[in-house]
């Protein structure tokens, strides 16, 4: 039932640019898919283990940079007299690096959420998306600082068969994003119902207990963070190849916000969740745009998130799941049951 | 050397208004548990209260202050009756959460109300400045760090000698044998909340003359709050103090000594060293006052 709601979805998805000519909602299509896969990232964190990191966007801003330094290539000096002069690779090396360069930066703010939870990795994640923001707009020999990265290649993938394929047109890149989309929804829902899946969640529920098992909470913590840093860094990688042009603002505070309040209102802690929030509030722009002001759609924003914590606390798709709740699988009554619980005393 | 001491005059004006940002946040942060977004809006809010009393309304400069901070202890009771209260109780994620809407709404509300161009505050003060030596400050940027040193002493003295803030600290140390010794948790909260908005304006209100008034610029001021309050310590006033000056020097010294760009940046790498470190903060839990 499930698998058939999933590849329902992807068909549809799939077919939107048979019908869809329009330049501009191609577009926003394109970039809201990237969010939403930076979003999914996110939710692994925040949804399946608790954490809450507010500097999501350093990991996609990074990836998005590691990928676009990659393939231009770049001669920067170092103290000491070292200079590193890089020969511009293939756009998919950048891809490839970017997950892994985000993915270590995951892993050292991992190490960090050992040290500190709740509030104060939160102000620590911010701190650190705001110090990477900073390095970006004044390092100007590698980043060129506020003056941007341009020109950055599209991603060129080599087919079976059809031989290089350069990624140029709305078209093409729609495909790419939403191949990595699904790509990425599936790892997620692997990861989330193996041994390990169960291991975060298990922390989120009660650590004491936890730990009382045997589960190791350092490494199951900072591997979590490290996939999580990995998959925005592809979707900031994705980014950057697609606008072909990037500069400090990309690691706006704003932009996480717009990653949590995707999450938040999809339902964090279920794997359609970011995507059915990512899609509302992607798209949203795109008919608000004609009514009103950019500011106006901004305070909208910021009153749905309230009104969404205060009424669907758990999100649109868990509490829609509870509305049409079939006999649950095993595996998701047992988990979940305290919630379902508190859900029933807040609906009474 | 000259240098040197100008650094620190600039250190000393500026870290009487972090200190502001500070204690206020330190307040809610430590009394209520609440992670507030909001800061930043309230010392923008503060600021543009300045700019509409002198400029849009012609009152006095020096009455304008009293106002925002007024205005402040007005709105922050709005926020704190209307998202706060109904979710007492909430995890600290979904406050939190809900404090980022908050903060959004009313950020994008100031740019829509004022617009995005960056506004000035014209002052009674004269241009030339006051020289000492070798070292020179601006009258206005006097009048700005005896006002705050005033706001410090009054903001102690009101958690330190008075019965609200006898409620407070009780609350702070352990809400319900605060509660069930008769302290109306409710009434301290909104109040603590009240007054640490007010702060927040009061700073907005002082540094906005000193520099330009725009929508965005609370939001450095609440990372950089947050940074003090972690420096000096949950609920830590004399921490919060204390946390403020250091940030401020830090950023003298960065500005002065590394690269100007790197000026804000101080801020995150003291919150991002203090946690890896120590924590608790500078300062012994045993230090704490309320």
């Amino acid at each position: 039932m499930k698998a058939a709601v999933g590849i329902l979805a992807v068909v549809a998805l799939a077919s939107v640019p048979l019908w869809l000519r329009d330049p501009y909602l191609m577009n926003a299509l394109i970039t809201t898919g990237i969010f939403i896969i930076g979003a999914m990232s996110l939710n692994l964190l925040l949804g399946f283990t608790g954490q809450l990191s507010l500097g999501h966007i350093a990991f996609f801003g990074i990836g998005a940079y590691v990928s676009a330094l990659t393939s231009l290539g770049f001669d920067v000096g170092l103290p000491f007299g070292l200079r590193i002069v890089h020969i511009p690779w293939p756009p998919i090396a950048g891809f490839v690096l970017a997950i892994v360069v985000a993915g270590f930066c995951g892993y050292l703010v991992g190490l960090l959420s050992f040290r500190v939870r709740g509030a104060y990795f939160v102000i620590v994640t911010i701190s650190f998306a705001e110090v990477v923001r900073l390095v970006a707009l004044n390092w100007v020999e590698l980043t060129q600082g506020p003056l941007a990265l341009t020109n950055i290649p599209s991603i060129t993938v080599g087919l079976p068969g059809l031989g290089d394929l350069t990624l140029r047109t709305k078209l093409q890149n729609y495909y790419l994003v939403l191949t990595v989309a699904v790509v990425t929804y599936l790892l997620i829902s692997r990861l989330v119902h193996s041994h390990f899946g169960r291991s975060m969640r298990g922390l989120m529920e009660n650590e004491t207990l936890a730990v009382s098992v045997g589960i190791d909470v350092t490494r199951t913590l900072t591997l979590a963070a490290v996939i999580s840093a990995g998959i925005a860094g592809a979707a900031g990688s994705l980014y950057a190849h697609y606008i072909r042009i990037i500069d400090p603002e990309v690691f706006a505070f704003i932009n996480t916000v717009t990653m949590v309040i995707m999450v938040i209102t999809g339902g964090k802690g279920s794997l359609a969740g970011p995507v059915v929030g990512g899609l509302i509030f992607g798209l949203l722009p795109v008919f608000l745009r004609p009514i009103m002001a950019p500011e106006a759609q901004w305070i909208a924003y910021g009153g749905v998130l309230i009104v969404i914590l205060f009424i669907l606390p758990r999100g649109i798709v868990p509490s829609l799941a509870l509305r049409f709740a079939k006999p649950p699988k095993p595996i998701e009554a047992r988990a979940p049951a305290a919630f379902t619980e508190r859900d029933a005393k807040e609906h009474a | 050397m000259s240098q040197f001491l100008q650094h620190l005059i600039n250190m000393l004006v500026l870290g009487g208004t972090y200190a502001l940002l500070g204690i206020g946040l330190t307040l809610i942060f430590g009394i209520m548990n609440v992670v507030n977004f909001t800061h930043g809006v309230l010392y923008t809010f503060g600021a543009y209260i300045m700019f509409i009393v002198v400029h849009q309304l012609g009152v006095n400069f020096f009455l304008a202050l009293p106002l925002a901070v007024v205005a402040g202890w007005l709105l922050g009771a709005a926020i704190e009756l209307t998202l706060l209260r109904p979710l007492r109780g909430s995890d600290i994620d979904t406050t939190m959460l809900v404090m980022i809407g908050a903060w959004i709404a009313m950020q994008s509300g100031a740019l829509w109300i004022w617009g995005g161009v960056a506004k000035s505050v014209t002052t009674p003060f004269p241009e030339a400045p006051l020289v000492l030596g070798p070292v020179s400050v601006s009258w206005l940027r006097l009048f700005v760090l005896a006002s705050a040193a005033m706001l410090i002493v009054l903001t102690y003295l009101l958690i330190n000698k008075t019965k609200l803030g006898g409620a407070m600290r009780a609350t702070f140390q352990d809400r319900d044998t605060a509660s069930l010794m008769g302290v109306n948790v409710d009434l301290i909260y909104t109040s603590t909340f009240a007054i640490g908005s007010s702060l927040a304006a009061a700073a907005g209100a002082l540094l906005g003359p000193v520099y330009v008034i725009f929508p965005q610029m609370g939001d450095l001021a609440a990372v950089k709050a947050f940074a003090i309050v972690i420096l000096g310590g949950l609920g830590n006033i004399t921490g919060a103090v204390i946390g403020g000056f250091i940030l401020a020097l830090a950023e003298e010294l960065g500005a002065g000594y590394v690269s100007s760009g790197y000026r804000d940046a101080m801020g995150f790498l003291i919150i991002i060293a203090v946690l890896i470190f120590k924590p608790t903060g500078l300062f012994a839990r045993s230090e704490r006052v309320g």
